[in-house]
């Protein structure tokens, strides 16, 4: 379950050492942007080894390596792949061949160390035009395609428009990126809201992600985690109405009938998978109920 | 492996770690000044040496001004100064 | 009739004082403080000897006070805070005696009782008249409350009004009267204007404080306590600061009108006045400029004395009456036994202040402090020095998680019920440990360089002093 994820500079021990702590379902270490290149070296060494020792309490570890256009990117995938982080990050994804690059070299790097082979999926960040318009190719280049994850810093810098916090000049990316994720059968995360100090902003921001079909969003404060969570969270409203459907589904089995109408509509596929993910959502934040599997 | 040049890692942040190596004409001497000196110095020493043994540095003088770095810190810090001062890259 | 007489030094001595007398100084112009220094001087210079300094806190510019410990012209201290640059020196044990902390409410009532009788109290005044009329809401210097001077000014045996600010007679809007005080000097300047109150006090960035100060305020309003009539203290700490402005959304949102706010008060907490959170603030001394000014302004902002404010057995104290307070620490242990006068090394670096005042007198008292700063746990099997007896304290907040004392089980079932991380205080221990590693129990020095008195005038706790590092 990734509803919020929080990016935290990968040279920054103080950050890192309470990263499990602060709210996030998932932290970013982030060897990219937040890193100068005279000190990717020690960042690197720096977020290995705090994987390494540290206990990260149920928070899902992501690092975004450097891109594949930088003399970085095999270094920093030789450092965290032992220490098996959940995803890789793959960032200024243009091409389904900029990933494909990265796969391959993650499939030889996983077989040298003897690690399972696609135990380490990818989540390709789209922060160019170029990225946009090839989403889809990306989304299904590989099976360790796992998300899509929309930067709209850089995007709105490729689109020459400004970065605005209404975000109109990134719905049309939004909307790609989610059918493209959904096309592919992939997760799809929200670009950061950027003022840190504005927790409204933040919070109509990830409604308006949420209201697109995005999975989660991710975040550069912490101060913004919890009302992502609280979004991205289905409300009690929708965990009771996944449990009626599946009710519903059950005593039309028992019945026998094929058809089956809930409050008056039509429950097909798509509602029950949508039931079960509701389902399994909740009871992995402790609000499902117990006696139903 | 053999330190040929004067090199450093981390910064003087709080729990970071700033750490120095130098060539050394012989043996492992290692200087270190903490926030925590008391309380952890033995451990902090411990990993120095453990870290500087993995990598196989026998000659090198390692100066750590520690501010309350976490063990995992403090290994990468020395780690980061090792590689940067090494001969062989 | 004028009490102005033309300097300190005359002063000094048309006060009598003598060889072995106690002399008293407030401590609102914080580490801007010109008074203390300039009184000593004068002390010193006059040759006397053997005096003793009670000072509701000492500040890193008080300095120079080591120098006439050293030279014999102070033998004794006492004080309700002592903060870093000093404490070092106590703890490597400057003083032949021991210094003597007493808490904000116990200070005032040892003095009034005769336990720490007090010769001659100097009060630093931002604003005066020539009979001794003072305040500290107007004048260059304005300091807001001159709270903690208040007992000094009552049962000294002479007070010394000093002012930078002499204003006609009657000064209006005075806080301490002109039938306590018997001599008024002007000197040029009281302090120190950037070190006597902060201009802002701006909302913390540290995620680590964010997300204890959420805590907080969710604890609160978990509590049961937050309903119409609340009332509130916090710290000027960056965590604490961050938790009244969390609970002025809660309270906003809920429309939950409170009864009051007291201790030290900032800009946060008279913002929260005017949003309608409390109905009046109780203010025993000004944090930054926003509270000098809505004292000086709002009527609904209330100076009080030390004695008003936490005074115990006495006939009325604010800290009775509070609901919730939000304290600081820099150690708790497993018994809820707080330290803010030591270090983890057991170096001197606060005190008491109003901690355990407020802390036996609030409903909840919570403590709120990272699991661990740089590499030090802060949670201990056994704390350096007991500040406040962890009889007092009822709930841990750190960013692991949240500690409730087993003797609040009520409160411990409400914030499990709230979907607050409640854990045993041994678990969190542990859990900080885990990532810290376990320190090695530093060694102490033989001699008693420091007692830690009770509010009820008890030995709480002796500091030892601590070796000087090569």
């Amino acid at each position: 379950m990734r509803r919020s994820m929080l990016f935290l500079p990968g040279n920054s021990p103080n950050l890192l050492v309470n990263a499990a702590c602060l709210g996030a379902d998932a932290v970013i270490f982030d060897l990219e942007d937040a890193v100068s290149p005279a000190e990717k070296d020690a960042a690197r060494i720096l977020v290995r080894s705090t994987m390494g020792h540290m206990d990260f309490c149920g928070c899902e570890t992501i690092v975004r390596i450097n891109a594949v256009d930088t003399p970085y990117w095999q270094l920093d995938i030789d450092a965290v792949l032992p220490e098996g982080p959940g995803l890789l990050m793959v960032p200024k994804a243009g091409t389904a061949e900029d990933v494909r690059t990265v796969e391959a070299y993650v499939t030889r790097q996983e077989a040298r160390l003897g690690l399972a082979s696609g135990a380490v999926g990818l989540m390709p960040l789209i922060e160019t035009a170029l990225g946009v318009e090839n989403a889809f190719a990306i989304a299904t280049c590989s099976p360790r395609v796992r998300a899509l994850f929309l930067g709209a810093e850089d995007l709105t810098a490729d689109l020459q428009c400004r970065r605005t916090k209404e975000g109109r000049e990134i719905a049309y990316a939004r909307s790609r990126l989610v059918m493209a994720a959904r096309a592919a059968g992939v997760e799809v995360y929200d670009t950061p809201f950027t003022d840190v100090n504005d927790d409204e902003g933040a919070r109509s921001d990830a409604l308006t992600a949420k209201s697109l079909g995005f999975t989660g969003k991710a975040a550069i404060s912490p101060r913004h985690l919890a009302a992502i969570n609280e979004v991205f969270s289905p409300t009690a409203e929708e965990i009771d109405y996944a449990y009626e459907v599946m009710e519903a589904i059950a005593a039309a089995q028992r019945q026998g009938k094929g058809a089956v109408a809930l409050r008056g509509k039509m429950i097909d596929a798509p509602i029950v998978a949508r039931a079960r993910r509701t389902i399994a959502t909740a009871q992995a934040l402790g609000l499902g109920r117990e006696e139903q599997v | 492996m053999e330190i040929a040049r004067p090199a450093s890692a981390g910064t003087m942040e709080s729990s970071d770690a700033y750490v120095e190596i130098e060539p050394r004409e012989d043996g492992l001497e290692i200087q270190l000044e903490s926030v925590v000196l008391d309380q952890f110095g033995d451990a902090i020493e411990q990993a120095v040496r453990e870290v500087l043994e993995a990598m196989g540095v026998e000659r090198a003088l390692v100066r750590v001004a520690d501010r309350g770095a976490l063990d995992c810190v403090i290994r990468a810090r020395v780690e980061a100064a090792v590689l940067r001062g090494r001969g062989d890259g | 009739m004028n009490k102005v007489v033309g300097s300190i030094r005359e002063a000094i001595s048309l006060s009598g004082l003598r060889d072995g007398m106690t002399v008293s100084f407030h401590h609102h112009l914080r580490n801007g403080d010109y008074v203390l220094n300039l009184v000593m001087e004068e002390i010193a210079a006059m040759g006397l000897r053997g005096l003793t300094v009670n000072a509701s806190a000492l500040f890193d510019v008080h300095a120079p006070l080591l120098r006439h410990i050293e030279g014999g012209v102070v033998t004794g201290v006492a004080a309700s805070y002592i903060s870093g640059g000093l404490g070092r020196a106590f703890s490597r044990g400057i003083l032949q005696g021991e210094v003597e902390f007493r808490t904000h409410g116990g200070r005032p009532k040892a003095i009034a009782q005769g336990v720490t009788p007090v010769d001659v109290a100097f009060i630093a005044a931002p604003a005066a008249d020539a009979m001794g009329n003072c305040t500290g809401k107007f004048g260059p210097s304005a300091c807001g409350s001159l709270g903690y001077a208040f007992a000094d000014a009552r049962y000294a045996k002479k007070v010394v009004v000093i002012t930078d600010h002499l204003a006609p007679y009657p000064l209006q809007g005075w806080s301490i009267s002109e039938d306590q005080v018997d001599y008024v000097v002007a000197v040029d300047a009281i302090g120190d204007p950037k070190g006597i109150v902060s201009g802002t006090t701006k909302m913390t960035r540290d995620p680590v404080g964010l997300l204890m100060a959420s805590y907080a305020a969710r604890v609160i309003e978990a509590s049961g306590l937050l309903q119409e009539g609340f009332s509130f203290q916090t710290g000027a700490g960056g965590a604490s600061l961050a938790a009244a402005q969390f609970l002025q959304e809660i309270m906003v949102r809920k429309k939950i009108r409170g009864s009051f706010a007291s201790g030290g008060i900032t800009g946060c907490l008279v913002e929260m006045l005017r949003a309608g959170c409390f109905e009046s603030l109780l203010d025993v001394q000004c944090f930054d400029l926003k509270a000098v000014e809505s004292l000086r302004e709002d009527p609904r902002h209330q100076e009080i004395s030390a004695m008003q404010y936490a005074a115990p057995g006495s006939r009325g104290a604010v800290v009775d009456s509070l609901d919730v307070v939000i304290l600081g620490a820099t150690e708790i242990d497993t018994d809820f036994n707080v330290n803010v006068h030591t270090d983890s090394s057991g170096v001197i670096m606060g005190g008491s202040g109003g901690h355990s005042d407020t802390a036996a007198g609030a409903k909840i008292a919570m403590v709120i402090a990272p699991m661990f700063r740089a590499r030090m746990p802060m949670i201990t099997d056994c704390v350096t020095c007991v500040s406040t007896p962890g009889r007092h304290i009822d709930v841990l907040v750190t960013q692991g998680g949240i500690a409730v004392n087993p003797q609040n089980g009520e409160l411990k079932d409400r914030l499990r019920a709230a979907g607050l991380p409640v854990m045993e205080i041994r678990q969190l221990k542990e859990k900080a440990e885990g990532i810290t590693g376990k320190p090695k129990a530093v060694s102490r020095g033989d001699r008693v360089v420091a007692k830690v008195i009770g509010r009820e005038g008890e030995l709480l706790s002796s500091i030892r002093s601590v070796p000087q590092n090569p």
